[in-house]
């Protein structure tokens, strides 16, 4: 399959810090693909050279064969891009603010609509309402319809459903299902785990650096092997005594429990008998199922 | 409909919808020309006079009955000297004349409260003038232009300096950067539109307003503020036109390099207001002020303007006049338009 997003070497340095350093990754056409790290990881830095807002300093990257640097006023009909931060002009309304962006991209809104009619089920009952006037879940969903409105084939969306209810953000995901079924490719980055086990693969970036790429099941099956869960009264001197434990790599809350990360020669038994002694008369210790977040914690971790 | 207009479109839209502000432009120039142009006048009326006179005389008397007869003056009759400084200090008289006879010969003293400097100037003057018209000496002072020396005449250059650079380079900078602060430039410029053309909708409607805005200070100029209408006005929109655009120019500067509406706002107020108001001669002559002063002042485009102003309004010269203000607005507007389009364009 071809590849939608060529990155190669990609690096950013905005003085001293470095946003993006020898970023290297492939995206195919066609897929879902989740951009999962921190704040200040290089997400945004990463979109912005994607949509041909920054020039990087190193490295080159191509989106649908189109360099960013060299072919960049072709490039940005092919993209649709939805930033951070919801913007779009608040003091327009819903239908004047897609007529205006299909405009800047020379196309007609009847001729598209199609593809955002189900995105837009909702908000044509207030064509005439002011964005600035509407919900988070529906300034959302207006950010996506303008950004889809030229029929892009790459979609590239930074952290859209940051301040989004939960039903919203599911509903969200849904359509993002919905446009991949459509053939076009989705790069979306996120710092919410529980969505980037909705996309088929993803990149976990951290310090402007590519940690790991896969798709979701496989990254989180090299973690279940030693991953415990552990709960007690008193957690917190759980926690203290689980890491003097000559075993235990490494032990943090998860939700209403604490992860602890053992190498092979954990034993939990044993383990369980050392914090009765220290006291934790009724401290539990069982296998637990890794997630994404605990795979973050690793990665970021092993990183240093 | 195309890209072009539909920009502009966008942007009407904003100023139509932002009630608040679309008022205070519209407003702002009217009360500016009104407040100036009648309250805050630099003429002086009903100034009280009382004489101190050692000797009566056909000479001294005529000179009373000229100032009872002018209606710059209030006459408050004839006193003794001794009581001269108290009723200065009282404040009931502005100006005291003391006459002198010696030797047949009549001569004048003029005291004066200058607590207030401008009035004071000005009454002495007055006053001189009338004793020297009765004294037969006559000075026969033609005042060009603006015989009635109306304030009015002054002060609508100096506000249509101000205004324009105001609105104009104000507006503009702060609709730009308010759009860098929501992030809708980002969207703007990940369109396949041309930056060119993001810059020009967004000067063009500002460009028209302004235009809105010439016509309603021309229009009470030439009819409220009752300045000498002459085929000269072509002229007048010419220059304007052109300061305009040099004021959208120094706008867009201004948002290149400020990244918040509030510093926006600063910079083109410190800029602009400040110079105008002080530099530019819309008040303070630039002749009277310091070297150094004089030189700064030729950097204000608003100076260039008022004084070019001037000329063609008020003493509604031919455009040939004010060729040197002409050029320097223009070599002005150029390296602005260079300099803002270029820092514009710079990747970041």
């Amino acid at each position: 399959m071809k590849n939608a997003i060529d990155i190669q070497g990609l690096t950013k340095r905005y003085g001293k810090l470095v946003a993006l350093d020898h970023v290297s990754l492939s995206i195919s056409e066609g897929s879902l693909f989740g951009l999962i790290g921190p704040d200040g990881a290089g997400k945004t830095t990463l979109y912005q050279i994607l949509t041909t807002l920054l020039s990087p300093d190193e490295g080159s990257a191509t989106v649908m064969g189109l360099d960013v640097v060299k072919d960049y006023r072709k490039l940005r009909t092919e993209i649709g891009y939805m930033p951070e931060k919801f913007s779009l002009y608040p003091d327009l309304t819903v239908d004047e603010n897609l007529h205006f962006f299909a405009s800047l991209f020379g196309v007609n809104v009847k001729d598209n609509f199609d593809l955002i009619a189900p995105i837009f089920d909702q908000l044509q009952k207030f064509p005439n309402r002011r964005a600035g006037a509407l919900s988070g879940g529906m300034k959302q969903k207006l950010a996506l319809g303008c950004a889809l409105i030229h029929r892009p084939k790459v979609l590239l969306l930074d952290e859209p459903t940051t301040g989004v209810d939960a039903v919203s953000r599911s509903e969200f995901w849904g359509m993002l299902a919905t446009l991949r079924e459509k053939g076009i490719t989705i790069l979306v980055s996120t710092s919410y785990m529980d969505e980037a086990e909705r996309c088929e693969r993803i990149a976990l970036i951290n310090k402007g650096r590519i940690l790991d790429v896969d798709t979701p099941g496989r990254l989180i099956e090299g973690l279940d092997k030693n991953l415990y869960n552990a709960s007690s009264k008193d957690m917190y001197p759980l926690l203290e005594t689980l890491r003097t434990l000559p075993d235990v790599k490494d032990c943090y809350t998860f939700g209403a429990t604490l992860h602890v990360v053992t190498n092979d020669d954990f034993n939990p038994d044993d383990a369980i008998c050392k914090l009765r002694q220290e006291g934790l008369e009724d401290a539990r210790i069982w296998p637990a199922k890794g997630n994404i977040e605990d795979l973050f914690i690793k990665l970021a971790k092993d990183d240093g | 409909m195309s890209i072009f207009q539909s920009l502009i479109r966008k942007e009407v839209l904003h100023l139509l919808r932002d009630f608040r502000t679309i008022t205070v432009v519209l407003v702002m120039p009217v009360v500016l020309l009104l407040l100036f142009g009648f309250a805050i006048s630099t003429e002086v009326n009903n100034i009280k006079v009382v004489a101190v006179v050692e000797q009566h005389t056909d000479e001294t008397k005529q000179i009373i009955d000229r100032f009872r007869n002018n209606s710059y003056f209030t006459f408050e009759g004839i006193v003794p000297y001794h009581e001269v400084e108290s009723i200065l200090r009282k404040g009931r008289a502005d100006a005291a004349i003391v006459f002198r006879t010696e030797d047949g010969k009549l001569s004048h003293q003029i005291i004066v409260d200058a607590s207030n400097t401008n009035l004071a100037l000005t009454s002495t003057t007055y006053l001189e003038s009338v004793i020297c018209s009765a004294t037969g000496i006559p000075v026969v002072t033609n005042t060009l232009y603006n015989p009635q020396l109306k304030s009015a005449y002054n002060f609508v250059p100096g506000i249509m300096g101000m205004i324009f650079i105001l609105i104009c380079a104000m507006m503009t900078s702060v609709s730009i950067v308010s759009e860098k602060e929501t992030g809708t430039m980002n969207l703007l410029l990940v369109s396949p539109v041309r930056p060119w053309t993001i810059i020009f909708g967004k000067l063009v409607p500002y460009f028209l307003l302004s235009c809105i805005i010439l016509i309603l200070v021309l229009v009470l100029s030439y009819t409220v503020l009752g300045l000498p209408f002459s085929f000269s006005v072509i002229n007048v929109i010419w220059v304007t036109i052109l300061y305009v655009i040099l004021a959208l120019a120094l706008g867009l500067l201004i948002s290149t390099i400020a990244s918040t509406q509030v510093s926006a706002l600063l910079v083109s107020g410190v800029m602009f207001m400040i110079p105008v108001v002080l530099l530019s001669g819309m008040i303070f002559p630039v002749e009277n002020m310091p070297l150094a002063l004089q030189w700064l002042s030729c950097i204000i485009p608003a100076r260039w303007y008022i004084s070019a102003m001037r000329v063609l309004m008020v003493q509604q010269l031919p455009i040939g006049y004010v060729l040197t203000e002409i050029l320097v607005l223009s070599g002005m507007t150029l390296a602005v338009l260079v300099l803002a389009i270029k820092k514009f364009n710079a990747k970041k």
